[in-house]
């Protein structure tokens, strides 16, 4: 026991009794997840799991850990779910949240909406850490002190695939994308990985999305006869780039093109920061925690929520605080590391908030590799070879001062 | 030395126990599902002895005769007696044991529960828990003190050193520690505890008195990026001159001293180190090599890695004794 009393007493400066330290309330820290409600999608496979809680989950399980964690320190974690109903304004439920006093925000929400509440955020000082939005405007363009982004950006998924074909020698990509302005934009990611790591597009194709059931009886025997002809006038190619985030038509490229050609992108070889494969670095303890926890496998949506409570646990641990500024400076800082299952610590890019994060590459089944590849160097840190530098963005949100 | 001396009759007398009579070193094969045992003078392979899923952690008793695995994926810790090299018995360990420490007399094991945020407590003689521990998030190093009194167990996304008070079985203080922290070495004396932080790429130094960390000691390896410096295992000698640090990906073993903390060397052993352990008589040091399947032997004295020994596939843990 004289230990306990010891700590305390250094705690309080030796100056109050240990009894009344141990008195003092506990330090509330009240996060919010805060998303948007959306169509849950049906998968184009079967196998897949349909997602109605993707990112929650995830929010739910960094929860756990942060006060696991917190009941050693006394520090109460609180995570308030706001889930804004489809189609409705997601500034109005923002502002509410804000007038309740809630500053620190892991915000699931595709871009404009996102683009829509920042400037609420930093009129209000808030924090928010994004675990959706993979658009790259939002790292070279549209930045917002207010907003880190934890989820990758789609170049940096692209630049961890193209380093990974560099390495392979695989230099000839045929690209096909969805009519989806998100595939067109995923499109434009790979383009520009082409051109950073001196790959050749050898021929571009559109697939228009008809609509349609996604269920039928006998799919195949259309998909059979129609991919080899889709793919059959294109030039001598290495692998086939699918851009499909809707998820439409990349899962039918395997085994269908008229060449023999592995797939890579939206199907085949995938990009992801996260996978229920992957089992390295510890990973499997998270996916079994997880799984214990939620009942179903971890997504992508799932691991980005949980790192984003992390990282504001980690910045509340370290610094003891709950201020949005304070917590928001530590994780600009370079003492800000952030331990989450990839192998080597996470940090945010200062210019534009970024997450630092080495990028799996998965198959359904296996881990094929992890990007950065060690070829691939950068004076700063090799995670920094994926996605937008420093001077391909125009954000300078944290400019370092001047000596 | 003297063993070699005796004569002809001592050794026919001898064979039927040779195990017991030579150094031996002990290395759990996470991915071989076996255990190696390598002869300590001819530094041979002598056997490889199949055991349960996911070996990890090892640890003897103080005579010698067992050794305890956690055998993480059966969710038990196994007993292989090292005269017989069969498993003779098996321990509840909780779900997903994965390093393992004894109390002073061998009587009591600790064991980190990684999925599970517990330290269980297992008395070996009734072969029952005797209590759970609920610590912080993914438990993993453990260290006993020498004089039994004091249990740390560290936990990687806690990121805290628990000190646990073995009379009450209730943690009296938590000491913060950089990034994922993997193992707990405490010195001869009960001074200090070193606390590796994998992500983060230190050790601590903890004033095992005063509950702080009192020196951060970091590792700069040429021509090693920054992010493959990860320390997992860490052993000091009994007189607290040296203090040896595996740093995985890194590949190599710090050499500290451990007086000043500063970093005195750098030894190339093989790939991903993750474990060591002395032998009882600290001329050798051992070093588990999980990639390239292999285990180093490093000269104390000397600084010197003598050879590496190829084992099973992936090893972990590694225990000797004389």
């Amino acid at each position: 026991m004289w230990r306990l009393v010891l700590q305390g007493a250094l705690l309080a400066m030796a100056l109050v009794p240990a009894t009344l330290v141990a008195q003092t309330a506990p330090l509330e820290i009240p996060l919010t997840f805060f998303a948007t409600g959306t169509q849950p999608r049906l998968p184009l496979s079967l196998a897949e799991p349909v997602l109605e809680d993707e990112g929650l989950q995830g929010a739910r399980l960094g929860l756990e850990d942060n006060r696991t964690t917190g009941r050693f320190l006394k520090h109460d974690y609180r995570l308030s779910e706001r889930v804004v109903p489809r189609g409705a304004d997601p500034r109005a439920a923002f502002a509410e949240a804000l007038e309740t006093g809630e500053r620190l925000f892991v915000a699931h929400l595709p871009a404009d909406a996102l683009l829509a509440v920042a400037p609420l955020a930093e009129e209000a000082g808030a924090v928010i850490l994004s675990t959706r939005a993979e658009d790259d405007r939002l790292r070279t363009e549209q930045c917002s002190t207010a907003v880190f982004h934890v989820a990758p950006s789609r170049a940096m998924k692209a630049d961890a695939l193209a380093q990974y074909l560099l390495w392979k020698r695989w230099r000839s990509w045929l690209l096909v994308y969805g009519s989806h302005p998100a595939d067109a934009l995923l499109a434009e990611a790979y383009r520009r990985a082409a051109t950073r790591y001196g790959a050749k597009i050898v021929a571009e194709k559109v697939f228009e999305d008809t609509g349609g059931a996604r269920r039928t009886d006998s799919g195949h025997v259309q998909v059979q006869r129609q991919l080899p002809v889709f793919t059959q006038d294109a030039p001598e190619h290495d692998i086939v780039l699918a851009a499909d985030e809707s998820d439409v038509f990349a899962e039918y490229l395997p085994y269908n093109g008229w060449l023999p050609r592995p797939v890579a992108g939206s199907a085949g070889l995938v990009p992801s920061a996260w996978s229920r494969v992957h089992e390295q670095w510890g990973g499997t303890q998270l996916q079994r925690r997880f799984e214990a926890f939620a009942g179903r496998p971890m997504a992508e949506g799932d691991y980005n929520a949980w790192t984003a409570v992390r990282a504001f646990g980690e910045a509340v641990t370290r610094t003891g605080s709950a201020d949005p500024a304070e917590l928001r400076a530590y994780l600009l800082s370079d003492a800000f590391q952030l331990g989450a299952f990839k192998g080597q610590a996470l940090s945010f890019r200062s210019w534009n908030q970024q997450m630092r994060q080495p990028i799996l590459l998965v198959t359904p089944r296996m881990l094929v590799s992890v990007s950065p590849q060690d070829q691939f160097l950068h004076r700063r840190t090799p995670l920094d070879t994926l996605g937008h530098d420093e001077p391909e963005s125009r954000c300078r949100l944290n400019p370092e001062e001047a000596p | 030395m003297t063993k070699r001396a005796l004569p002809v009759a001592a050794m026919a007398l001898l064979l039927a126990g040779a195990a017991a009579e030579a150094r031996e070193i002990y290395v759990s094969n996470e991915k071989g599902n076996s255990i190696t045992i390598i002869d300590g003078a001819s530094l041979e392979v002598s056997a490889t002895v199949p055991v349960g899923n996911r070996p990890r952690g090892i640890a003897l008793s103080p005579d010698g005769r067992h050794l305890y695995i956690c055998a993480s994926d059966d969710d038990i810790i196994q007993v292989l007696d090292t005269q017989s090299r069969k498993i003779v018995a098996q321990l509840p360990s909780g779900p997903d044991p994965e390093l393992l420490d004894l109390s002073p007399d061998g009587s009591l094991i600790y064991v980190a529960n990684e999925d599970d945020n517990m330290v269980t407590v297992v008395d070996v003689a009734s072969r029952n828990v005797v209590a759970e521990i609920p610590v912080g998030v993914e438990p993993e190093g453990m260290g006993v003190s020498h004089d039994g009194r004091w249990v740390v167990n560290t936990s990687e996304t806690t990121n805290m050193a628990h000190f646990i008070d073995s009379e009450s079985l209730e943690i009296t203080d938590n000491v913060l520690v950089d990034q994922r922290p993997r193992f707990a070495e405490w010195t001869s004396d009960d001074a200090e505890v070193w606390v590796s932080a994998e992500i983060g790429g230190t050790v601590s130094v903890i004033d095992a008195a005063a509950r702080g960390v009192t020196h951060k000691i970091a590792f700069s390896v040429q021509g090693v990026p920054r992010e493959a410096v990860q320390p997992v295992g860490v052993r000091v000698t009994r007189d607290r001159s040296l203090a040896f640090v595996a740093l995985g990906p890194a590949n190599r073993v710090a050499v500290v001293d451990a007086q000043t903390y500063e970093v005195l060397d750098y030894l190339l052993v093989g790939q991903r180190v993750w474990q060591l352990a002395f032998s009882p008589d600290e001329a050798f040091i051992y070093s588990t090599n999980g990639v390239s399947n292999d285990i180093s032997v490093i000269d104390v004295e000397a600084r010197k890695v003598l050879r590496s020994i190829g084992v099973g596939r992936f090893p972990w843990g590694v225990a000797v004794r004389d």
